[in-house]
């Protein structure tokens, strides 16, 4: 007999989403994901000035904003054909690299951590930090008071395994709380550079604004110290002990095995190398990356416009009472095939390919440390590993870059707005591969569109029925109890779903872009 | 001498003192009834956050937030009763902390709406949960938990005014919270982020004095009555015209497109996380994101050009000093 789960608002993700699993003999055997929100981003970008896409683009999503504005000028840039100089290139991975680490901090601590730790065992706490303590004493305070919304937003949750090492609960709890402080940090480095977070002001098609002075360097890299001592010493550890202790996660959340990167932190000013780099992983199989092979399908998705169409050609129109479809996410698939996107995908083209060895080697110690082999990456703790592991290959990366600034040189070229144009940007973002692809006509956007990292992964499934990746990664998903579903949550989460990214767009047209330049 | 406390006074000092939790297990049931009404009333004030058709800035903002920190915050000013990004439940438990708010602590809480909310598909943009197997709009949510706060905070320019969602065409008639609860006690606290000084600054002012004073766009007075072209430091470079003509140039960022002359903000001298940077002084022009306006701005869009006739008759706050230094 099934159970029917249904879980809405889906919630420590960013934006709307809702899930509904069938439960059968304690086990997921199909599921459902949808997201539940909608605003028109293209609609609003066709006719305006092409400079403004950058920034508005940005207002896609405020936890991971800077990937949208390098992806928004790296598109530009080919619009415009410009290249940034030295300066401003570093300037870009300096900016988008400080998010990274802000966003994987904030997904495993603020989003996750909750499914894992019980932040109750504060209450036993017994030593002499002043932080715990003040913490403790609200928390006895709150419990005290029986009041019904005692102990708010860590109360109420659902019934689960949580860890049951009194010690081991203190200690994540500290962490928690060490970890609202380095992410507000990785914001302020950024600021440093990008003027402000979210939604920083100082990147633009042709590199950056802000210059580079000796002070500011010596700042950043101070942040970025502190930084990496984090990543380093709490939340890779962190990440291997809740590793350890829920070894069973290994084997669940599996996914559709397939994976797919951009690549991202350009390493040179035409964008042609990166530092992570792209590829595939598609059947068992490394192979370069071809953009022209994404398309996305509408079958179950809220669009009565066509379907199967690539990016650069496509075409939305809403439709919120079409029968069959469940969400306003559209179905991106690589050749046809279900692709997910994100850390995982990053750090496993990596390890899988060789392409980056400093990758490969956080990847290969982990599994080794962790008893665990590759095809263990595809599973919840898999997806957490690498996100952990990426934070400090782009931590430590960013510690570098910092002293590649030279203070007096441009950080900036100078561009025309052309009267027409089309360009590409693919880039990652902290959630997975993104893309953005414009067009300009009498010197106006003409067609913007982007498919961003969770329309991927929490897409629908597609006109062959084919679910995307969390609902294929849901499915055998044991749940102890379907009125308290955190296994499922857990798998969900393990993905860093991003809605507000995933639901942005509508376009127009129907026309083939003449060229882009691919970043 | 006898201390004469009353009953309530004695539980906060027990409280204080750590024995709150302590007194729990020892208390008998007329006790430990009592506490639970006494401290009941002693509750931080409860914060239901609600997100339409946001993006989560203005949360991730606050995050940002120094002193307080937001751990502070948390357990010191608010109780942070329903928040998506951060609470611990999900589906209908978590909900329910929202249909309590409306049934047990009318006028005894505060909402904060982030993200614009869509009248477009009859609401249906925008859903939060369902009953009885049917999806529920945020702005049915709205409509139910508006007047039961005691006060309305729209942070953020989407909740504000509108902001990108309402950008021309405006796909999903995408409105502003005072559009939605026209009769609310509505505060503005816009920006795209907000600034978490202005939302915590407004948030201890509600707490301890009531609704501040508030401009025609009902944003407080406190952070958005100054121009940005009154205090920017790049100020004296308008006044000699002498204009960036790239970014990254020295110069006043008029030229490319800077919205100073017509957004009132205080973030010139506030500056943005805990000082680092603001807009203008990293040389990326003000985008007017404080403004009713935004993204628009009467046709000029983010980076095209104000009219010069805007700059005219702002008083600047540092002129005194430049022409003592001048003459």
């Amino acid at each position: 007999m099934a159970t029917k789960v249904k879980i809405a608002p889906v919630t420590r993700i960013e934006g709307h989403l809702s899930i509904e699993a069938e439960v059968e003999n304690g086990k997921v055997a199909s599921a459902r994901v949808a997201g539940e929100m909608f605003r028109g981003w293209e609609i609003i970008l066709k006719g305006r000035n092409p400079l403004d896409a950058q920034q508005i683009t940005q207002r896609i999503c405020g936890v991971c904003p800077c990937c949208h504005a390098q992806a928004s000028s790296l598109a530009l840039d080919a619009a415009f054909d410009v290249h940034p100089p030295d300066n401003g290139r570093i300037l870009r991975n300096l900016m988008l690299g400080s998010n990274f680490i802000q966003s994987h901090i904030l997904h495993f601590y603020h989003l996750c951590a909750l499914d894992y730790v019980d932040v109750t065992a504060i209450l036993k706490y017994k030593g002499k930090d002043r932080k715990l303590n003040k913490v403790k004493k609200w928390a006895g305070g709150e419990v005290a008071s029986g009041r019904w919304n005692a102990l708010a937003p860590f109360l109420p949750r659902f019934k689960g395994d949580y860890i049951e090492d009194t010690e081991l609960n203190i200690a994540c709890v500290a962490h928690y709380l060490e970890a609202l402080e380095m992410r507000r940090k990785a914001q302020e480095a950024l600021a440093i550079w990008g003027g402000k977070m979210p939604h920083e002001i100082a990147i633009f098609p042709g590199g950056a604004s802000e210059r580079p002075t000796v002070d500011k360097i010596a700042s950043y890299l101070s942040y970025m110290k502190e930084l990496q001592s984090f990543v380093d010493n709490v939340y890779v550890p962190d990440v291997l002990a809740v590793a350890k202790a829920y070894k069973q996660y290994f084997k669940i959340g599996k996914g559709c095995g397939n994976l797919v990167a951009y690549g991202v932190f350009e390493t040179n000013n035409e964008g042609t190398q990166k530092f992570i780099g792209s590829g595939t992983y598609i059947d068992g199989k490394v192979a370069a990356l071809d953009a022209s092979k994404i398309a996305e399908y509408v079958g179950h998705s809220r669009y009565s416009s066509a379907s199967g169409r690539h990016p650069s050609n496509g075409e939305t129109v809403p439709d919120a009472n079409k029968k069959e479809a469940y969400s306003w996410l559209k179905s991106p698939r690589y050749e046809g095939a279900v692709c997910e996107v994100g850390p995982l995908a990053r750090m496993g083209v990596a390890y899988l390919s060789g392409s980056n060895e400093k990758a490969k080697k956080l990847v290969a110690d982990a599994l080794k440390e962790l008893g665990a082999d590759v095809s263990d990456l595809f599973s919840v703790l898999g997806r957490h590993a690498a996100r952990a592991l990426e934070c400090k290959l782009v931590a430590d990366a960013c510690a570098e870059w910092i002293l590649q600034l030279k203070p007096g040189q441009p950080v900036h070229t100078k561009f025309e707005i052309p009267k027409e144009g089309a360009g590409m940007g693919l880039t990652e973002g902290p959630r997975g591969a993104l893309g953005h692809w414009i067009r300009i006509k009498d010197s106006k956007i003409d067609l913007y569109q982007c498919v961003v990292p969770t329309t991927w992964n929490c897409s629908p499934q597609d006109d062959q029925g084919k679910s995307g990746p969390v609902e294929q990664a849901l499915i055998g998903t044991p749940v102890a109890d379907p009125e308290n579903p955190i296994e499922v949550l857990r798998v969900v989460r393990s993905f860093d779903p991003c809605l507000a990214c995933a639901i942005h767009l509508v376009d127009g047209e129907g026309k083939t872009l003449q060229k882009f330049r691919v970043s | 001498m006898d201390i004469i406390m009353t009953r309530r006074e004695l539980l906060k000092a027990m409280t204080a003192a750590g024995l709150g939790l302590a007194l729990t297990g020892y208390a008998g049931p007329a006790l430990k009834k009592l506490m639970a009404e006494e401290l009941a009333r002693e509750s931080n004030t409860p914060v239901i956050w609600l997100q339409g058709q946001g993006c989560t800035g203005d949360s991730v903002s606050l995050l940002n937030t120094v002193h307080p920190d937001i751990a502070e915050v948390l357990t010191e000013t608010i109780n942070l009763q329903f928040h998506p990004t951060v609470m611990a439940s999900a589906g209908e438990s978590s909900l329910q902390m929202c249909e309590r708010a409306i049934k047990d602590q009318k006028g005894k809480f505060v909402l904060v709406v982030e993200g614009s909310l869509p009248l477009g598909a009859d609401g249906h943009f925008c859903d939060i949960g369902e009953t009885a197997g049917k999806p529920v709009s945020c702005i049915q949510w709205m409509k139910r938990l508006g007047p039961a706060a005691s006060a309305v905070l729209a942070v953020g320019t989407c909740a504000a005014f509108g902001g990108i969602p309402a950008g021309k065409p405006n796909p999903t008639q995408a409105n502003s919270v005072s559009q939605i609860l026209p009769n609310a006690t509505v505060i503005n606290i816009p920006g795209c982020p907000a600034h978490p000084d202005w939302i915590v600054g407004t948030i201890a002012h509600v707490l301890l004095f009531g609704i501040p004073e508030l401009d025609e766009h009902k944003r407080p007075k406190a952070f958005f009555s100054k121009l940005v072209h009154e205090n920017c430091e790049r100020r004296s470079y308008f006044e000699e015209q002498k204009f960036a003509k790239d970014y990254g140039d020295e110069g006043c960022l008029f030229e490319l497109g800077c919205k100073g002359p017509i957004a009132l903000c205080d973030a010139p001298i506030r500056s943005w996380n805990n000082k680092r940077n603001w807009c203008c002084r990293s040389g990326g022009p003000c985008i007017g994101c404080t403004q009713p306006t935004f993204p628009e701005h009467e046709g000029s869009g983010l980076y095209g050009c104000l009219p010069l006739s805007k700059t005219e008759g702002i008083p600047w706050a540092r002129r005194e000093e430049f022409a003592k230094t001048r003459s």
